[in-house]
């Protein structure tokens, strides 16, 4: 049996847009054969992971706080993902965030006015891009494989937030909790806007989400990035430089995580504390892919990725699966989404015995 | 954490054994899964996955050694065989593992770069899943098999004390290295992943040998992981191998792609993250814990930074790495 890849004639954009689809559709077939043979009950498991959190309106507002960050850290990576400039450690960035907003509200403690809020929001953007700038330096002055060192940073930005949390910056009357001094409300983020309970953030994430599509639809540099991305050598004729390239989406990605981190802390937890890590800086590549890189598309990944971290929380409490759960299914969406992706533009021809290859030779 | 192998009566040599103990202990499972990564991107494959891969080992390594110590079997062939057993379970459930990238990577031609994080967090909720049953038992560890009266004198430990892994990770990387380097079969393989065209025009199979490449790769990483579960902490915890997966392919980057370097590298690193332990409990503790438990991380992008700046140009890498080779495409 011989299994060959052929190039598809013509590409289908029809298929090409509704490929996510398919790809979160066999999640859901495989997802339920493999916890059936792992003794749970399968198709209700993936039944509260995909549609408990959508068919209950009270857990809107669960998967709108999920959906939020997750958007805003995939629309950054997703630059770097068309020029093919790996960031990897957007959980460093996120974490690098949040701690520079907990920077700046330490400061401010006694302080009041409208002033500090903004101040928090700009300096863990900025300390979100500030923890990717290293690896963009180091890529481009040294050729640094920028998978490895974004990722290394991770580790050791989840150092420095135990270290911080856990000494300088602990609450002095926290009773020896690991985690900064409540913020106070000129350091917190309204949890609801115009009457809906939906985190501000996840507006945010809408309007950059519409602002990216315009960037990189319809800019110069949008072009520029997704040309080093697909032909280099073109790039380069056309005076695109690579460097550039991997400067800007790096600091755009950081900055975005950073973001994300800062307006989770502000308008979630209102403090800092060891627990703030969850992974959304890597579940956020998922997002970027299942989204096609496609702002709009990312959107709508980040909403599906968000109902199944929700869902798998339902499905904890209700089929008694892991906590694990929603991170393996999370994990076939992505493994799905890569080969449906080359399934648009290729066909699979599976090729059995001799006389196929008799025929083709 | 017992790392440490330590409780001598206090005498520094005591203690410069127990440290060597530990460095080995640290190195090993750095070593296994780097030495299986190299051979992996020798071939022109770029596989990330290796942290996922040797969280499918560490599970299934404990899964089957827990299993064969059960009252019923113990005395049994099965329970002795049971570490044994253990290992080659890892192996098998990490070169399964890697079938799966392997099968998007490879036969799809998918992007390797998103292919491998998917093995990652794949691995991770996967051993997350099937270890939940396994949680807060310990198992005896997969120690020295080496008859005691060898291990009591100070040289005896150093050179006997430890798991059989440890000798199989130093035979491997030396085996790896002859392959690599002196035979016909390695000299195809680095063939593959320096120019993958002509490997193919001549004849050779490049997805054949790259999916050999790729298991070969997870098995190495599934015997680490078990190293991390067998040995180090003889029981299951989530993510227990920490990140340890990362350090294995930036040592591949250190090593500058040759086996013998690897070993070199791969002792460097152990050398730091023992620091770290013993900086921790000793006069260096002005600095904060947190400072050296990220000293390896650190410690790596300097490394990377400092040999990729002699690699400019990529000069060492192999020419295909990371490149999809789709045939008549």
């Amino acid at each position: 049996m011989r299994i060959r890849l052929e190039k598809r004639r013509e590409l289908s954009r029809v298929m090409l847009a509704l490929s996510p689809i398919g790809a979160v559709v066999m999640t859901m077939i495989v997802g339920a054969i493999i916890f059936a043979a792992l003794g749970y009950d399968g198709p209700r498991a993936v039944m509260e992971i995909f549609f408990t959190p959508v068919l209950a309106p009270y857990k809107w507002p669960d998967v709108a706080t999920k959906a939020a960050p997750l958007i805003l850290i995939a629309l950054g990576l997703t630059l770097g993902n068309q020029a093919k400039v790996w960031n990897i450690g957007a959980e460093g960035q996120y974490l690098l965030g949040a701690l520079g907003g907990a920077g700046v509200a330490i400061l401010t403690k006694d302080m009041h006015g409208p002033w500090i809020l903004p101040l928090m929001i700009v300096a863990g953007v900025a300390a979100g891009a500030l923890w990717a700038a290293p690896v963009a330096w180091l890529r481009n002055r040294y050729g640094v494989n920028e998978i490895l060192s974004s990722l290394m940073l991770v580790y050791v930005a989840l150092q420095l937030l135990n270290y911080l949390v856990t000494g300088p910056w602990k609450d002095p009357n926290g009773q020896n909790f690991p985690q900064t001094a409540p913020y106070t409300p000129d350091q917190k983020l309204p949890a609801d806007l115009f009457g809906l309970p939906f985190p501000p953030g996840l507006y945010v994430a809408f309007a950059l989400a519409l602002a990216f599509w315009l960037v990189m639809a319809r800019s110069e540099f949008g072009l520029g990035v997704r040309i080093v991305g697909e032909a280099p050598k073109a790039a380069r004729y056309a005076g695109y430089r690579e460097s550039d390239a991997v400067w800007s989406t790096m600091l755009i990605s950081g900055a975005m995580a950073g973001l994300a981190g800062v307006l989770e802390t502000t308008t979630q937890s209102g403090q800092l504390n060891l627990g703030f890590p969850s992974g959304y800086g890597f579940t956020a590549i998922i997002v970027s892919f299942l989204g096609r890189l496609h702002p709009l598309g990312i959107v709508l990944a980040g909403i599906v990725l968000a109902i199944s971290y929700v869902g798998g929380q339902v499905a904890q409490t209700t089929v008694h699966v892991p906590s694990a759960t929603a991170g393996l299914f999370q994990a076939m969406m992505l493994f799905f989404i890569l080969a449906s992706d080359v399934l648009v533009r290729r066909r699979l021809r599976i090729e059995w015995g001799s006389r196929t290859a008799a025929a083709r030779a | 954490m017992g790392f440490s192998h330590g409780g001598g009566k206090g005498m520094s040599l005591d203690l410069i054994i127990a440290a060597l103990l530990t460095v080995v202990n640290i190195t090993t499972p750095i070593l296994l899964a780097a030495t299986g990564e190299l051979v992996v991107e020798k071939s022109g494959v770029l596989n990330l996955g290796v942290e996922g891969m040797m969280l499918c080992g560490a599970i299934a390594g404990f899964a089957v050694a827990f299993s064969c110590s059960d009252p019923d079997v113990a005395d049994t062939w099965l329970g002795l065989a049971g570490p044994w057993l253990g290992v080659v379970a890892a192996a098998a459930a990490g070169a399964a593992s890697s079938l799966l990238f392997g099968f998007m990577a490879l036969t799809l031609g998918a992007n390797q770069v998103a292919s491998g994080l998917a093995l990652v967090i794949f691995g991770t909720g996967i051993s997350s899943l099937i270890g939940t049953s396994f949680v807060g038992i310990a198992i005896q560890p997969f120690d020295s098999v080496f008859p005691e009266s060898l291990a009591e004198h100070p040289i005896g430990r150093v050179l006997f004390g430890y798991s059989p892994i440890v000798y199989f990770a130093f035979f491997m990387v030396a085996a790896v290295g002859w392959f690599l380097n002196k035979t016909r079969a390695g000299l195809v393989l680095r063939a593959v992943g320096e120019n993958d065209l002509s490997a193919h025009s001549i004849g050779y199979s490049v997805i054949g040998v790259r999916y050999m490449s790729v298991m070969f790769g997870g098995a190495m990483a599934g015997i680490a992981g078990a190293y991390f579960s067998m040995v180090i902490t003889p029981l299951w915890a989530e993510r227990m191998t920490a990140g340890r997966g990362w350090i294995a392919l930036a040592l591949v980057v250190f090593s500058g792609w040759r086996a013998g370097r690897l070993l070199g590298g791969a002792y460097f690193f152990g050398l730091f993250m023992t620091l770290e332990l013993y900086a921790k409990a000793s006069g260096f503790s002005f600095l904060p814990s947190q400072f050296w438990a990220a000293m390896p991380y650190l410690m790596a992008v300097i490394v990377l930074a400092v040999m990729s700046a002699r690699n400019k140009g990529g000069s060492q890498s192999p020419a295909c790495l990371g490149k999809p080779f789709i045939p008549d495409a």
